[in-house]
This record gives C-alpha cells, sequence and structure tokens, in this order.
C-alpha cells in the first residue's frame, strides 16, 4: 500500500519539522516571514491529518513503516481512527491558534518573532509525532521534543515564568523518565517496542508483577505531563506566566494529547480486561479524577487572574476526560474522546480571548473587566459562548460530552460520578457567571467600580481581524460540534473504540 | 540474602542512584541542586537500561568467528535506545541552565525561598 494517501502519514510531521528549520533562515533575511512559514506549515499538515482521517474510515487502519523495516524491528507510524480524530483535532485548533497569535506575538514578543515561531512549530511538530507513531520508544522521544520546546515556550513569559517553566522541566522529566522506565519494563519481558506487538505478547504476561510496574509507572509518567489532580502543581503557574499566545496553543492542544497517549497505552498496548478485572486500574483512576473535577472547579472558584482561573479550570477538565477512560465502559468512553475535541474547542477559545484581552488592555484581573462588551462586543460574545459551553448549557458542544459521562457513570452503576459531574457544573457555572458579570455589568466591589467606570470607552475597540476571525470561528465551532454531535460520535468515534466495546 | 543483593547489584545501584536523584529533586531549596538531582535521575535510568542489555560471557554484536548463536551477542538495541536517551538528557539539562540564567539574571539568586519572597 504506497498510495499518495499513505504519504500524507510521514509528511504530517515532516513538513513542519523541516519548516521549522526554515524560519530561521528566511527570519534572517525577512523577519516577517516567520508567522506565514508556520501559518503555511501548520495548514499542511493540517490537510494531510484531514487526508489521513478521510482514508481511515474509508479504507481501514494505515501503517506506515520507516525506512521500509517491517514493524516488530523496524519504527512504524499507525493510523487509526482514534490517532486520526485526535490529529484533526491538534491541527485544526493549533491552525486556528497560530492564526490569532500574529498580532499578541507582535506586541509581546516583538524581538523574539522569528526565535518563537521556530520552537512554536518544533513543538507541534513534537504533539503530532506523538499522535501518529505507533512505537512506544518513538513516542517517548517525541514526548521530549514537545516537552522540551514547552519549557522553552514558557520561559520567555512575563514576571514569574522562569520559575514556572524551571517547576514545569523537573516535574515534565519525572514524567517522562517514568514513562521511559515503563518502557523498559515492557521490554524486558517482550523484547518489543512495538504497539501492536506489545498488545500480542502482553496477554500470556499478565499475572507477572513486572508488567504491573510497568502499567504503574506509564500512568504516573503520563498524569504528571497532563496535569491530573495530585500532580497538576506546575500546571497553573506555566499557564499563568506563559506569553498569551503560548498559553492560548498549550492549554488546549497539549494535555489533550497526553490525555490520548493514556487512551493508546491503556487500551492499544493494555487490554481493557487486565485494567478492569485483573487489576483495578480503571477504578482507581477514575476516583483520581472525580476528585480532580472537584479539586480543579474549587480553586478556579478562588481565582482572580482570567488565564489562572482557566487553567485551574483545564485540571477540571482533564479530570473529565480521566473519568471517562477510568469507567471502562461504552458510553464514558465516548463521553472521555467527544470531551477531547469539545474541550480543545472550548479552552482554545476562551485562552484565545484572555490573549485578546491581554491584546487590547493589558489587564487579566476578572474585577477589572467593567463593561468591556462595549469596546469588544464580538471577543466577548465568544467567551460568553466558551463559558456556557463549559457550564454545559444544551445547544453547545460542553453539555454533549458531560451528557454521555453521565450516561457511562450511570451504566457503572456509580452515582458519586453523576453527583461530582453535577457539582462541578455548578461551580463552573459559578466561577464563568462571575467572568461574564464583570465583562457586561458595572463592577460591584467599589474599588474596581471607580476603575471600571474610568476604563469604558465610548468607541468600539475591536481586537485586529487577524485575531478576531480565529476567536469567531472557534466559538462558532463550539455551536456547530454541539448541533453535530451525533454525526460526529456515529460517523467517527465509534470506529475509534478498542475492541470489546 | 547478600548473594541475592549481590547477584544483580547494578539494579540495585539504579534504584538507590534514583532515589537519591528524586530527593534531590523534591527536598533540596537550591535550583542547581535540584538539577543536578534530575541529571543523577536520568543517569539511573540509562544504568538500568545499559544492564538489561548486557549477558554474562556475550561479545560485541558484530559478527564474529566462533560467535554463532544470539546468547553469545549482548544486545545492542538497549545500548541504542540509551543513546537517544543521552542526548535527550543533555538538552534538558542545557534548556534547564538556559531558565536558570534567565531566573538568576531577574532575581539575582538561585535559592527558591528567596526567589518566592521577592515575587510577593
Amino acid at each position: 500500500m504506497n498510495t499518495p494517501q499513505v504519504q500524507a502519514t510521514i509528511l504530517i510531521i515532516l513538513v513542519p519539522l523541516m519548516f521549522s528549520y526554515a524560519i530561521p533562515l528566511l527570519g534572517w533575511r525577512w523577519r516577517g516571514s516567520a508567522f506565514f512559514v508556520a501559518l503555511a506549515a501548520i495548514g499542511a499538515s493540517m490537510v494531510c491529518s484531514f487526508i489521513l482521517l478521510y482514508t481511515v474510515l474509508t479504507q481501514g487502519t494505515i501503517h506506515y513503516h520507516l525506512g521500509g523495516w517491517l514493524p516488530p524491528w523496524g519504527i512504524e507510524y499507525v493510523i487509526d481512527p482514534l490517532n486520526g480524530f485526535v490529529g484533526v483535532v491538534v491541527c485544526v485548533i493549533s491552525f486556528l491558534v497560530t492564526l490569532s497569535s500574529k498580532e499578541s506575538v507582535q506586541k509581546e514578543l516583538p524581538d523574539k518573532k522569528v526565535r518563537f515561531y521556530t520552537i512554536y512549530l518544533l513543538l507541534f511538530t513534537g504533539l503530532m509525532g506523538i499522535v501518529v507513531t505507533g512505537d512506544v520508544f518513538n513516542l517517548y522521544v517525541f514526548l521530549e521534543i514537545a516537552s522540551l520546546t514547552a519549557y522553552a515556550l514558557i520561559a520567555i513569559g512575563e514576571d514569574g515564568a522562569p520559575l514556572a517553566s524551571f517547576n514545569y522541566i523537573i516535574m515534565g522529566t519525572i514524567g517522562a523518565c517514568f514513562y521511559l522506565l515503563g518502557v523498559g519494563y515492557l521490554y524486558i519481558v517482550t523484547g518489543s517496542l512495538n504497539m501492536a506487538d506489545l498488545a500480542k505478547l502482553l496477554p500470556p504476561l499478565y499475572h507477572s508483577n513486572v508488567v504491573l510496574i510497568a502499567l504503574a509507572f506509564f500512568l504516573i509518567g503520563t498524569a504528571i505531563k497532563m496535569g491530573l489532580f495530585p500532580l497538576h502543581v506546575w500546571l497553573p503557574d506555566a499557564y499563568t506566566y506563559a506569553p498569551s499566545a503560548v498559553s492560548a496553543f498549550i492549554a488546549p492542544v497539549m494535555a489533550k494529547v497526553m490525555a490520548y497517549i493514556l487512551i493508546r497505552v491503556m487500551f492499544t498496548v493494555f487490554q481493557p480486561s487486565y485494567l478492569i478485572e485483573m487489576v483495578p486500574v480503571a477504578s482507581i483512576l477514575s476516583w483520581v479524577a472525580a476528585a480532580a473535577i472537584l479539586v480543579g472547579s474549587i480553586m478556579a472558584l478562588a481565582q482572580k487572574d482570567l488565564k489562572r482561573m482557566l487553567a485551574y479550570s483545564s485540571v477540571s477538565q482533564i479530570g473529565y476526560i480521566v473519568l471517562g477512560v477510568g469507567l471502562g465502559n461504552k458510553m464514558g468512553l465516548l463521553g472521555a474522546y467527544l470531551h477531547i475535541l469539545n474541550h480543545a474547542f472550548m479552552k482554545g477559545c476562551l485562552f484565545a480571548v484572555a490573549m485578546a484581552l491581554m491584546y487590547r488592555t493589558g489587564k487579566r484581573n476578572i474585577f477589572q473587566l467593567g463593561r468591556i462588551h462595549r469596546r469588544m462586543p464580538f471577543t466577548m460574545a465568544a467567551l460568553v459562548i466558551g463559558a456556557l459551553s463549559m457550564i454545559g448549557i444544551p445547544p453547545t458542544a460542553g453539555f454533549f460530552s458531560k451528557w454521555y459521562l453521565i450516561l457511562g457513570s450511570i451504566d457503572a452503576r456509580n452515582w458519586v460520578f453523576v453527583a461530582v459531574i453535577l457539582i462541578s457544573s455548578l461551580l463552573n457555572a459559578l466561577y464563568f457567571f462571575r467572568v461574564i458579570e464583570n465583562a457586561y455589568f458595572e463592577g460591584v466591589h467599589g474599588h474596581s467600580q471607580k476603575e471600571a467606570m474610568d476604563g469604558i470607552a465610548k468607541v468600539r475597540e475591536e481586537v485586529p481581524l487577524s485575531m478576531l476571525i480565529p476567536i469567531i470561528l472557534l466559538a462558532a465551532g463550539i455551536l456547530l460540534l454541539g448541533l453535530f454531535n451525533e454525526r460526529i460520535i456515529s460517523g467517527i468515534l465509534v470506529f475509534a473504540l478498542p475492541p470489546g466495546f | 540474602m547478600i548473594e541475592y543483593l549481590m547477584s544483580k547489584y547494578n539494579y540495585w545501584i539504579y534504584v538507590v542512584l534514583m532515589m537519591i536523584g528524586f530527593y534531590a529533586m523534591m527536598g533540596k531549596r537550591n535550583l542547581v541542586k535540584k538539577l543536578i538531582g534530575m541529571n543523577i535521575f536520568q543517569t539511573a535510568i540509562i544504568l538500568y537500561y545499559i544492564s538489561i542489555g548486557v549477558k554474562k560471557g556475550g561479545t560485541l554484536p558484530v559478527v564474529m568467528e566462533g560467535a554463532t548463536r544470539a546468547a553469545d551477542y549482548v544486545n545492542p538495541l538497549p545500548h541504542v535506545l540509551m543513546l537517544t536517551a543521552i542526548v535527550v538528557s543533555v538538552s534538558t539539562t542545557g534548556v534547564a541552565l538556559a531558565v536558570l540564567l534567565m531566573i538568576y539574571r531577574r532575581y539575582k539568586t538561585l535559592e527558591e525561598d528567596e526567589i518566592l519572597k521577592s515575587m510577593r
């Protein structure tokens, strides 16, 4: 099978990789070109990802053997409906966020533009590599590419960013090293690094403690990387202090890719029967996730800084995805998949709005927003749509993933999780309506009211079109995904379920 | 018991090194000490991978006279994997040192407590 569609598997990472080296070369002469090169590369990857998803759905799983070496020995890239879907999500969100980043980067990092987009594109390469690869060690290499570039991008932010980045380096390295140890333990017992091969070799060895320890290392490693509740300490600082364009890119995309690793390891390398029946890993994960949902929401309620609030809300939303995975039934897993898509759009939209606010006003304190809707009506409308979706108001996308997660909890006969999801939705409503209230009405706090009145502009001052259009597209995406969620579930996601569901 | 410990001494060293690195990363308040702890942690994993490839009496993984069975050769794959891991470890250290430089220029110290105090 060597059709042009199959070549898209390698082009999806080769194009951004090569273009990331072209950026400093071109940027040396034409500084303005960096943004366009990065956008073109991500656009090309996006086209490839659509081709791949279409091919997978019509012709079945794609295998690409690097250098012609056959799977157990060589590195293999595999595209099945699950990573075809995640690839499209990552590409589309990255494209829209990159499109909106132009003016913000120009304002926040004027003399670092060329270097910024070089590293930015490498981060995108790393994330796409994680998505397409079918080899556990190759995944580690891409994981480190993505992490190293993310450390660098966070460190160039405002005051406090270098320390946040250093803490992320320490935590992220522990996570990646645990993942590497997991690979090593599996290699001892099987002698293989290929995911499909491991899945075949492992079932007879399920009684072994080595396999159990490998699984524990994998889970803790990926949990640190995605910021699951007790291991999330690096996440709020990193998202808050990073440049606005970086948090808008990392927050929606990176945690989703890490959640994808978790799903891939749990349901491709290991089998659902092992995780659910032989060791109670799945139920431990879902209880941890339930704690993450509540703690993230409560912490978000206590924040004044918009970006920090969104970061804690991310902690809680990652809990939703892991809860769906941990439930280990069809509805729960569909909810988790759908939430990967929906949350990427919601967080992309909300962080892009935060970026627009930083660009126009330089303020992130939610009590200083004071009637900002007069200045930026469209941006604030996008914020409202994103917020309603996070709360889970029906026509928006957020409602449907929560709906499936609740159905999954009911299927698992676990009423505590149903209660957790409902309580968390109420908490979401509390902290997002606080933002909406401050953005649309006069401040109720005496001190901020005066500031707010001064800040009211008589004229409309929308952000530039290059920032506004992606924000509106993301907000429209939230509504469309909500309306067409049935199509996505029955057309793509049911094929992405692991066998036996 | 002693024999059991001695027969797998390289794995015990790996565990001890890893715990030393882990302690330095979590327990120390100086950022450079944390970074060194991180390096020890990564080196421990490299030692572990090197150990799993070695066989008693195995020779270099190059076709040689007199060594005809696979058991006669050490397993080169874990060693090759570690080449990549060493590169990763070096670049992580590089990025971390650059970030430390940024921290030092901004706060004139590398003690975490003092930095947190001056950030407030």
